[in-house]
């Protein structure tokens, strides 16, 4: 308990730091104003339109008034929707979960199996081809893949969608989620199938796992449970980081697939320098990683009876 | 089991069929920022908010005035302009459309909560008086000949409707209720816009019974989304794929010049210009300042290169503020021709026969190509005695910087590359902000960022914004035009060219103001 709370006063810390830093370095990149105006408005227009967002004031100003608001739940309108910035994340925030929910299934789903069998098998032709698959999954951009998927899949062979989200649930919903959770997925998969080969090779030579050989296990009751159980830790643990990374960060997944989510919002917003939106975001962010992280430091005491003990003890 | 297929193809083919003649599905570059017209200035707002509300005089394809919600417009008095309003149009709802939803969307369209960019500019100063439920008069303090086109800027909205809605009332589609050709269906914003066919529409019938608007910003996406038939058209089609997409059986393109020129501006006011300097990097009176240098750096520029280099042949080289066809265009400005001995003997005679150092700023994600049209400019001026070094920076800094940069709040720079669309469709709009003074409090020169100044202008300016005769003004106009680039006031370059491309078999007439518009949308039979 005393572990959760010094977690979340922890993460308040990097939150404020955070705010401010974006607060800072987005008034320095730049002036939304001249962005978002007409080219027929005249300079007093202009004027009042700047003291109108409190632009015209200073930026320590600007900080104060913001943290004022935000302590009471309003991080602020738009400039450029006029609504409230949480309002528009959120309203986008089923969509990104969607696609990477699907691209993390997909990762765990494809990426372990391939691992443990290609460090089971490690000199079998199979597990060098799932090896030199993964080589090319971490070091092709994401954005050229995208684009290929979209000319082969979609131009070529016309089977799915090329862009954009169907309702969720439907068919439809699911023929487009395809090739973006596939392009999102496919860097975190190559992670996971390493980190599985790596874990098992390792494992597979313990002496726990030569002793459940000797006593005649089942091969695959030896994988499954004694080998898979212990790799799970390290693959967890990065998996966790990378959800968050998912959630967050599928920017470019999200603006080649046109897909309507919180990732294409935020590039929007940086593009606009709406301030409210980005500030709005990277805190959403930064709460999120928090809680995925704590949900990690829960998963490894479940996972490794290690951990546990040593609270105990502690 | 053939059998079967067979059928199954039949029908697929018969409901696809169906589908495809009905639906129109387009893919925007653009996306719109509200479903409140009143919202935001900006042509992806005002182009998608076409289909769902009217305004009393319409732009046509070339942006010339047509009437719309209005039938007929004249002046009474000089200071007096009367306006005749459609009869028998009716809302969305069905509810009739009248004088006072005109007084209402005038008042309500200054005064939009939020709105980044207001339409007040085109209502302060005027008074609207309904006499009957089908004639207004507008008034005003003094002459007012751009009258039509700023009453082509505000949609109107229905009084029963939308009284006291806010712009999410708009965007919920509880208050998105006009008089256009279609109605509101739904909007999520990052995904779709759709609209459905309004049955009880005055004007010709709308082709298709319902659109989808389908926002997809990256441009390899849009253009496979195209090829893959996920929609049927789309918008700003990316030059490097023009010429690929014109020789595709599959695919038919549209394109038109643009209301929008790509220009340089000049310090015209400073004596002692922040990026020029001597060559040996010392200071120097502003060469910039007199008219023999400006037409040099004119000379030393060849437009072809730009146009059919960096452009890739997607835009028409300029030689004034609008393409030829534009109201108040002058028939006599060609662009100028590409001639760097004449540019150097004009630097001679200026007395800066070596040249000199200058900076040229541009925005880098802006306009098409403008970083790569400022380096061709300043290579090009270079290679002609000008060391013009090439300075590009995001939007946000660049238009600040421009506008009011200066410790005193003024342009910073010496030497920038700009746009200018005319959102009027005539000559007035450039001349009035880019080449009048600049007068903060008159609002002329607004965005004369480098604060030319020209008596004769700004007199033939005052003279044509006050001339309600509309031959007279176009002729007021092009003479100010003439003066101010003869003067080279600002270096014109190129116009900007609008494209679109469709399935075969549609077609679009392309338009000067970028809009991408269903109504517009054909298909052969």
């Amino acid at each position: 308990m005393v572990f959760v709370i010094r977690r979340i006063l922890q993460s308040l810390v990097v939150v404020l730091v955070m705010s401010l830093v974006v607060f800072v370095g987005v008034h320095l990149v730049g002036d939304p104003v001249h962005i978002l105006i007409s080219d027929e408005m005249t300079q007093a227009e202009i004027d009042a339109f700047i003291h109108r967002l409190g632009l015209d004031r200073p930026v320590y100003e600007q900080y104060f008034h913001f943290l004022g608001n935000a302590l009471r739940g309003d991080l602020g309108n738009s400039f450029v929707f006029g609504e409230p910035a949480l309002k528009l994340i959120l309203q986008r925030m089923p969509a990104t979960l969607e696609l990477a929910f699907a691209a993390f299934i997909l990762a765990v789903v494809v990426g372990i199996p391939f691992g443990v069998y290609a460090g089971l098998k490690p000199e079998s032709p199979a597990s060098r081809a799932i090896m030199a698959g993964s080589i090319l999954g971490f070091s092709l951009p994401t954005f050229w893949v995208g684009l290929m998927l979209i000319m082969v899949f979609a131009v070529m062979l016309g089977w799915l969608p090329s862009t954009g989200r169907g309702d969720f649930g439907t068919w439809d919903g699911i023929r487009h989620l395809i090739l973006p959770a596939f392009n999102l997925a496919l860097f975190k998969m190559a992670l996971v199938t390493r980190l599985a080969r790596a874990g098992t090779r390792e494992a597979a030579l313990q002496d726990y796992v030569k002793f459940a050989r000797a006593k005649g296990l089942s091969p695959s009751r030896v994988v499954l449970v004694h080998i898979l159980k212990n790799i799970l830790v390290p693959v967890v643990t990065v998996l966790g980081l990378e959800l968050g990374g998912l959630i967050a960060f599928s920017v470019v997944t999200e603006s080649v697939f046109a897909w309507p989510g919180m990732g294409k919002l935020l590039i929007d917003s940086i593009q606009r320098l709406d301030r409210p939106v980005v500030v709005a975001y990277l805190v959403i962010t930064v709460i999120m990683f928090v809680v995925i992280n704590l949900v990690v430091d829960l998963l490894y005491s479940a996972l490794d009876p290690r951990v546990r003990l040593k609270e105990a003890k502690a | 089991m053939k059998f079967v297929h067979r059928i199954l193809a039949v029908t697929l083919f018969l409901f696809v069929g169906a589908a495809a003649a009905q639906e129109l599905r387009v893919g925007l570059a653009n996306e719109p920022t509200a479903m409140d017209p009143h919202y935001h200035n900006l042509s992806p707002n005002n182009s998608l908010l076409n289909h769902i509300f009217e305004r009393l005089v319409g732009q046509d394809e070339r942006q010339r005035m047509v009437p719309e919600l209005a039938e007929s417009w004249k002046t009474l008095d000089p200071n007096t302009w009367e306006i005749k309003l459609r009869r028998n149009v009716k809302f969305h709802d069905g509810s009739p459309f009248t004088a006072d939803d005109v007084l209402f969307s005038f008042e309500r369209a200054p005064n939009v909560e939020n709105s980044p960019s207001s339409f007040g500019i085109y209502i302060k100063g005027k008074t609207l008086t309904k006499v009957d439920d089908y004639t207004i008069h507008i008034k005003t303090a003094a002459p007012y000949p751009l009258m039509p086109n700023d009453l082509s800027t505000i949609y109107i909205i229905s009084k029963k409707n939308a009284t006291g809605a806010k712009t999410p009332d708009y965007n919920s589609g509880k208050a998105a209720i006009g008089t256009g050709p279609y109605r509101f269906v739904e909007y999520t914003p990052g995904n779709r816009i759709v609209v459905q066919r309004f049955d009880q529409y005055w004007g010709p019938k709308p082709m298709w019974q319902r659109v989808t608007f389908r926002p997809i910003k990256s441009d390899p996406s849009r253009v496979a989304a195209l090829l893959a038939g996920d929609v049927d058209f789309i918008e700003e089609v990316p030059a490097t794929d023009m010429e690929r997409l014109k020789k595709d059986s599959k695919v038919t393109v549209a394109q038109v010049v643009s209301n929008r020129i790509i220009y340089l501006h000049l310090d015209h006011f400073r004596d002692d210009s922040p990026f020029v300097r001597a060559k040996d990097g010392g200071p120097i009176k502003n060469p910039l300042r007199d008219v023999r240098v400006r037409k040099a750096i004119s000379m030393s520029i060849d437009r072809d290169a730009i146009v059919s280099r960096v452009m890739e042949g997607m835009a028409i080289k300029a030689g004034q503020l609008l393409p030829d066809g534009f109201f108040g265009v002058s028939p006599k400005l060609k662009p100028v021709a590409y001639d760097p001995a004449g540019a150097k003997k004009l630097l001679a005679e200026a007395g800066v026969p070596n040249g000199f150092r200058l900076t040229i700023h541009s925005p880098n994600d802006r306009y098409p190509n403008d970083a790569k049209i400022a380096e061709a400019v300043g290579q090009m001026l270079s290679r002609n005695g000008i060391d013009t070094q090439v300075v590009t920076m995001t939007q946000g800094v660049f238009f600040r910087d421009a506008s009011t940069g200066s410790p005193d709040k003024g342009p910073k720079f010496s030497f920038i590359l700009v746009g200018w669309g005319s959102g009027t469709g005539e000559a007035s709009s450039p001349l009035k902000s880019l080449l009048a003074t600049f007068d903060r409090d008159k609002g002329m020169g607004a965005s004369n960022r480098g604060r030319f100044s020209n008596p004769q202008v700004d007199k033939l300016i005052n003279d044509a914004l006050a001339t309600v005769d509309d031959t007279r003004r176009a002729a007021l106009l092009a003479q100010a035009t003439e003066v101010a680039i003869e003067d080279v006031g600002i270096i014109p370059l190129h116009y900007q060219v609008n494209t679109w491309a469709m399935r075969k078999g549609f077609g679009y007439k392309p338009r000067t103001d970028e809009y991408t518009l269903a109504t517009g949308v054909t298909k052969a039979n």
